[in-house]
């Protein structure tokens, strides 16, 4: 990219191939994510839209990349909560070991 | 659904208007694209909260005015190959546009 300014989310009016159009079957967590994060919005009167953007158009472009939509929109839930403080790095580590021990113990 | 205030706004419908050539942090509506160019307001849209400051959760007032801007695609697009009366539709924040 020849803009500094020109920032990797930003793909709109880029040159790009075919559009896939077609709807494809949402996993669990996915539908999961999504209730979480209307939930959220409509609990914490200030969470917005451009708040989540804003975590999501931070990733670097690698993860911006690799990860799916609601993999981001997971992401963005997170800082909005860790900035609000109802969840703090300890408690999402913990609770991370925790569901990856169910996972693989 | 996000309600519309009125604010008091600067252009009105047919006015041209060039948007501006900024590249802030955070997060912004305006895409990167039309950036430079130069449009026509299509319409007054209502005034809305900066999502420039919501982003980082703050309250965006006053409220901002929104326009839809209307822009030849062969403007943005110089090698556009489509119809070339084919136009593009963008809103956009009153603070990202100068009279042109």
């Amino acid at each position: 990219m020849d803009d500094p300014g020109h920032r990797h989310h930003d793909l709109g009016g880029r040159p790009a191939g075919r559009c896939e159009r077609d709807e494809h079957e949402y996993e669990a967590w996915e539908k999961r994510v999504d209730a979480l994060v209307v939930l959220l919005a409509y609990r914490c009167d200030s969470l917005t839209v451009d708040e989540l953007r804003r975590y999501i158009e931070e990733l670097g472009p690698n993860a911006y990349d690799g990860l799916g939509y609601y993999e981001r929109w997971m992401h963005a839930a997170t800082q909005a909560l860790l900035q609000r403080g109802l969840i703090s790095v300890d408690d999402l580590a913990a609770r991370m070991a925790e569901s990856e021990a169910r996972e693989h113990g | 659904m996000v309600e519309a205030a009125a604010v008091e706004h600067r252009f009105r419908p047919g006015d041209r208007v060039r948007v501006r050539r900024a590249y802030p942090p955070g997060h912004c509506r305006t895409p990167w694209y039309c950036r430079g160019h130069v449009g026509v307001i299509e319409r007054y849209c209502g005034g809305f909260a900066n999502p420039e400051e919501l982003a980082y959760n703050r309250p965006g007032l006053p409220p901002v005015p929104l326009y839809r801007v209307r822009f030849r695609s062969t403007d943005l697009w110089p090698d556009y190959a489509e119809k070339p009366q084919d136009v593009v539709e963008i809103e956009i924040y009153e603070h990202w546009l100068e009279q042109a």
